[in-house]
């Protein structure tokens, strides 16, 4: 089975085609570049082409399978074959499916399963990135405004803390959220 | 406590009535919060509308036909009870060409241009690289509209020139590339091909038929009839929003709201010339005042005439090549659902014709009309080449189309 993955993201690509290498008799071609997509997919003749839902190309892709006489055998959104609960698991997941007609259910469906879940996990990795990155970012920041407080009223560390530890508790905020308005009134008021 | 209801939108001039709606509270006022879910696709936005992802779209009309009739996916009942917006597009062409079919500095006279691109057209064709249009969607009225003007003009869409799909935002690429050789799609995407030096516009589709259809608010049929007092309420949310839109005082400030990241992520002097109906057709150039290039309120611009989506309907039967069918005409007919606006807007001060379905094209000069609510005048409707759609006669009007 040949299998086209069409991802503006080589890196989600590469976790994707990845995933599919497990399941047997599965060839994997993978493309990242827009131009020329159509000529591609020509080239590489697919059986199932997967594509994430971001990408703007799918409604060039859509027209090609529509109305193009390259191909031999049709292809359409695997809509058509499939049962709701993995086409709502698959828009859910952020990746559509085209396959060609005749293709049995039960090869499409475990490769389905595959894509979504690595559409899932790829999603999450990059909300655990984001969020690793945020909290990095706060605890710059806390680190910031107890310099400030300890240069600006010569405070020691864990007094200079508890101060905006208390001033979240008393305000309902978090501590970050403190510490960033210390930075801000500090950088307004000329401070570095 | 507000009733949710989440709509998705293409980032594009034409998806301001839903946005402005939210911005300026006229939703809150109703008893709405609405939730927008941008999308970079019509296959996306339709996909979220089939799966319930989203309540209601902002789409392409012809695509809420062909969803409806099962053309290149399964049958799914879509309705339509609000035009979002008439028109709004335009026809930018790759310089060399622009220069050579173009009136420079204004707009030209879309049979003359039509005439000078059909001699482009057969020198391309005997040189065996015919010419390539890009238009944003198989069933969108940009290409409707295209290919209408084309074959009134002698050139034969898909024998003398190609036409192929390229998503708005690579369209100013496209056009750089020599990928196409001319684009139709709506703003801010011509202007930016204008800005970048990678084309000229040559056409407003508002010169090919002054009022034409161009992108609706589509709901799955059975959600329609579901959340059918939520949407009565966005529809008059969306009267004011088209009210606010047209008001040159508010302009600027729309632009600024259209402009943000989480909307159209785009330039605001751009977006404000659409809205004030400016085109730029070359870069460094005058701008030129296009009146009603976008047209989104006056004479009940939003009433979801039955006619019109019939007219769609007859050009997806001559560009689809498939067989007139009086029951699909029908059912395309009833996509469009003006019970539905009449019934959110009886009472308001929004005007409301009479009839549901008029001729096309048949309006030439200023004509107030029977109306039920409200007074109306309707200016010109007319198509380019003064040909009439009149839907009583449809089978006669596709015959008569080459």
């Amino acid at each position: 089975m040949r299998i086209a993955i069409v991802d503006e993201s080589a890196a989600r690509a590469s976790v994707i085609r990845e995933g599919l290498a497990s399941l047997d008799d599965c060839e994997i071609f993978v493309v990242t570049e827009r131009r020329g997509l159509v000529a591609q997919i020509g080239e590489i003749a697919p059986d199932i082409v997967l594509m994430d839902l971001g990408n703007p190309s799918r409604d060039v892709l859509e027209e090609y399978f529509a109305v193009s006489r390259a191909l031999a055998r049709p292809i359409a959104m695997f809509v058509d074959e499939s049962d709701d609960e993995s086409i709502a698991a698959s828009i859910d997941a952020g990746v559509s499916a085209y396959v060609v007609d005749g293709l049995a259910a039960g090869r499409i469906k475990p490769l389905i399963d595959v894509a979504v879940r690595r559409f899932n996990a790829f999603a999450r990795l990059q909300s655990d990135l984001a969020e690793a990155r945020g909290a990095l970012a706060e605890r710059e920041t806390i680190d910031k405004a107890k310099r400030i407080l300890m240069d600006s009223r010569g405070l020691p560390e864990p007094k200079a803390y508890a101060e905006m530890r208390k001033a979240a508790m008393d305000q309902g905020r978090k501590i970050a959220e403190i510490a960033d308005a210390i930075v801000t009134a500090h950088k307004l008021m000329g401070g570095k | 406590m507000a009733e949710e209801l989440t709509i998705g939108f293409l980032p594009l001039v034409d998806g301001c009535l839903p946005i402005l709606a939210r911005e300026h509270g006229f939703a809150e006022d109703e008893g709405l919060s609405l939730d927008l879910v941008k999308d970079v696709s019509w296959a996306t936005v339709l996909d979220r509308l089939l799966y319930g992802h989203s309540d209601a779209a902002h789409m392409v009309a012809p695509l809420a036909i062909a969803t409806t009739l099962g053309r290149g996916r399964p049958a799914q009942p879509l309705s339509v009870p609000f035009v979002l917006g008439l028109n709004g597009n335009a026809i930018t062409l790759r310089s060399d060409i622009a220069e050579r079919v173009g009136t420079k500095g204004k707009l030209g006279d879309p049979a003359a241009v039509g005439a000078a691109l059909a001699e482009v057209v057969r020198e391309r064709e005997s040189a065996g690289k015919p010419m390539r249009f890009g238009v944003v969607h198989r069933y969108s009225s940009h290409n409707y509209m295209l290919r209408y003007w084309l074959a009134a003009c002698g050139i034969r869409p898909d024998r003398d020139v190609e036409i192929t799909t390229v998503p708005p935002p690579f369209c100013a690429d496209a056009l750089e590339a020599g990928e196409v050789d001319g684009i139709c799609v709506g703003e801010p995407w011509n202007s930016v091909a204008v800005e970048r030096g990678a084309g000229q516009i040559v056409l407003a589709t508002a010169q090919i038929w002054r009022r034409g259809v161009e992108k609706v608010l589509a709901l799955r049929e059975p959600v329609l009839t579901e959340k059918r007092g939520a949407v009565e309420r966005l529809i008059r949310a969306m009267c004011r929003a088209g009210k606010h839109f047209v008001d040159p005082a508010n302009w600027e400030a729309n632009a600024a709201i259209l402009a943000r990241a989480e909307y159209l992520d785009g330039d605001p002097v751009l977006i404000r010339r659409a809205i004030a109906d400016q085109l730029l057709l070359t870069r460094g150039d005058k701008l030129v005042h296009f009146p009603d290039f976008m047209f989104q309120y006056r004479e009940a611009a939003n009433f979801p005439w039955v006619s019109q989506a019939q007219w769609l309907y007859t050009q997806m039967v001559r560009w689809d090549g498939i067989a007139f069918d009086s029951a699909d005409a029908q059912k395309a007919g009833r996509v469009f659902r003006p019970d539905i606006y009449r019934s959110a807007l009886i009472g308001t001060g929004e005007p409301l014709p009479g009839a549901s379905s008029k001729v096309e094209g048949s309006v030439s000069q200023k004509t107030s009309v029977t109306t039920q609510q409200g007074t109306m005048t309707l200016e010109s409707n007319r198509f380019f080449d003064g040909r009439v759609f009149d839907p009583t006669h449809l089978a006669e009007y596709i015959a008569d189309l080459d």
